[in-house]
């Protein structure tokens, strides 16, 4: 866009100005989780390695810290997996065949991706009780799936749409079936599309809380964000620094994913999402 | 053979919108609660007429639209607005750097992200803030609906941000090239050839979003829970899920939570048919690549 040759100092001075409080948060987060106490932005003794001790041992009657990233990190894939996979199909559909109802589909899967599925929490509390998935990672994963999945049917079947007709015809001239070209053929060549929508799901997943936290109770089964608030619910003052490191320690990996996924990521973005 | 196909997805939105919406309806027409649980009795409308008649409930209705007014207005268009402009007046390459940054919040869980902001406002010796002004205070407990609207603002920001930069980035050239040549300022520039065309965009990011704050209440439970003192920062959707899952009383309310719910998905559903509507759904819809099943 042209004309930012003029004055771009002072727009940039603005959005540094806006910026820095945010960065700010973050810096004061990772200083935090190297400190034994903080007052305000000055540490009080240097480099404490105390701060990081959930890694080698539990920290009161909780899991090991691995347990959890094991519970973490099956119920992200698990989601991530579940969605890219169901929007795959259900939007190849859409997209590509011909079936009563079809604009009915497309116009449901619509209103809810603007729906607001958690203010429907307490009506799936009552359905995971009736097929006993109450307090099971797979549970939780079912659940995201399905809050998600409007918004992976939607952004793929944008991605369908955009592929040509030719090599799908072709195939099927030759007598492939449509689940044969589903697979083979219209699949791959959405790839970068399917990459998207699993980091994104997969990182939303993964920072997830309301829907863990109401629907695990034991803490075997505990994921990240249910961990973290536990621990922040009952440290003293004085034990911030420990739970500031598993906070580190918890959005390392989210902040990693999303950087070297960025470029697949921000198509996504526009896609719209919550929040 | 598109039965196959849609057969998943179909599984995942009967069991997770379709019966869930109905059950919240039928769960609000019984007294079902913990004391209950398996033979609830069938009540009526009385849990409506109690959720009305509730001495709180014209301050939590204030509450929620006060929550939805501030944030989107402040924070979901008018900070998104700020950041798509003055990125769109600066380098592309510190422009996109910045805007991946406001990307963080998002990816960051509610939790670490509230761990931040109590951090960064406790009391002193430990708060910043507190460092920072001299003032000792717990910020939070001080200025509560400041703290909350910040918070889910810069979260919610984001969305607009990329949402307002594509747009921008979509006017053409020559508008901007005839504006300076005419020797245009700058200012010039963002109200007459910018805003203008964001209008689309604004609406649409107010729809979206004012449906995502009318059910969001993670962050606000996680900061104050509603308080301090009574019902301070409570806002609808939060008074629902505290009736059923957060019962100081020992018996959780689900079908008294219901009917709160039931106001909130009516409501909803219809701002997500006006979306769907406003936005020319039927231009969505494009025939099939032919129609071999």
């Amino acid at each position: 866009m042209p004309g930012f040759q003029r004055n771009w100092y002072l727009w940039m001075a603005l959005l540094l100005g806006i910026t820095f409080p945010v960065a700010l948060g973050y810096l004061w987060l990772i200083i935090s989780s190297l400190n034994s106490e903080m007052h305000g932005l000055q540490p009080v003794g240097l480099w404490e390695i105390d701060n990081w001790r959930f890694l080698w041992e539990p920290i009161g009657p909780r899991p090991m810290i691995w347990t959890v990233l094991a519970n973490t990190l099956i119920f992200a894939l698990g989601t991530s997996a579940l969605i890219v996979t169901v929007s795959a199909m259900a939007a190849y559909a859409i997209s590509r065949l011909n079936f009563p109802g079809r604009g009915f589909m497309l116009g449901l899967i619509l209103i809810l991706h603007a729906f607001p599925a958690v203010s429907l929490l307490i009506a799936t509390f009552y359905v995971l009780l009736a097929i006993g998935l109450f307090d099971s990672l797979l549970g939780v994963v079912f659940v995201m799936a399905a809050f998600l999945m409007p918004l992976g049917i939607w952004l793929l079947k944008g991605f369908f749409d955009g592929l040509s007709w030719d090599m799908e015809m072709a195939a099927l001239v030759d007598g492939a079936s449509r689940w044969r070209i589903f697979w083979h053929i219209a699949l791959p060549m959405i790839r970068p599309g399917l990459f998207a929508l699993g980091i994104f799901t997969f990182l939303v997943a993964w920072g997830e809380f309301i829907v863990p936290y109401t629907f695990i109770v034991s803490s075997r089964t505990w994921i990240f964000s249910v961990y973290l608030q536990s621990l922040a619910g009952d440290m003293e003052r004085a034990d911030f620094g420990l739970v500031a490191a598993v906070g580190v320690f918890y959005t390392l990996p989210a902040v990693i994913i999303f950087l070297l996924g960025q470029r697949y990521l921000l198509q996504m973005y526009f896609g719209g999402s919550k929040g | 053979m598109p039965l196959l196909f849609l057969l998943p997805a179909g599984v995942l939105v009967i069991a997770f919108f379709i019966w869930p919406v109905v059950n919240t309806i039928l769960l609000s027409l019984t007294n079902l609660s913990t004391a209950n649980f398996g033979n609830p009795d069938f009540v009526g409308l009385d849990n409506y007429s109690t959720v009305l008649s509730d001495r709180w409930m014209p301050r939590i209705l204030g509450n929620s639209v006060f929550y939805l007014v501030a944030t989107l207005a402040f924070f979901n268009l008018g900070l998104a607005l700020v950041i798509a402009v003055s990125t769109s007046f600066i380098p592309q390459r510190a422009a996109d750097g910045i805007r991946l940054f406001w990307l963080l919040p998002r990816i960051t869980s509610p939790v670490v992200f509230v761990l931040i902001i109590q951090g960064l406002l406790a009391p002193g010796p430990y708060g910043v803030l507190s460092q920072l002004t001299g003032v000792s205070q717990s910020w939070i407990n001080a200025y509560p609906w400041t703290v909350i609207v910040f918070a889910n603002g810069i979260i919610g920001a984001s969305f607009g941000m990329l949402i307002f930069t594509a747009s921008i980035k979509s006017i053409p050239d020559e508008q901007f090239q005839a504006a300076a040549v005419d020797g245009a300022s700058q200012m010039f520039l963002v109200r007459r050839v910018i805003l203008p065309q964001l209008r689309w965009p604004i609406l649409f990011v107010t729809a979206y979003q004012s449906l995502a704050l009318l059910s969001s209440f993670e962050y606000i439970m996680l900061l104050t829970n509603g308080g301090p003192g009574f019902y301070t920062t409570e806002v609808w959707s939060l008074w629902a899920y505290s009736e059923a899952f957060q019962s100081y009383s020992g018996t959780a309310r689900f079908g008294l939570g219901s009917a709160m719910v039931a106001g909130l998905v009516v409501v909803a559903l219809i701002v997500s048919l006006i979306i769907l509507r406003l936005f020319r759904f039927n231009d969505l819809v494009t025939k099939p690549k032919i129609e071999v099943n």
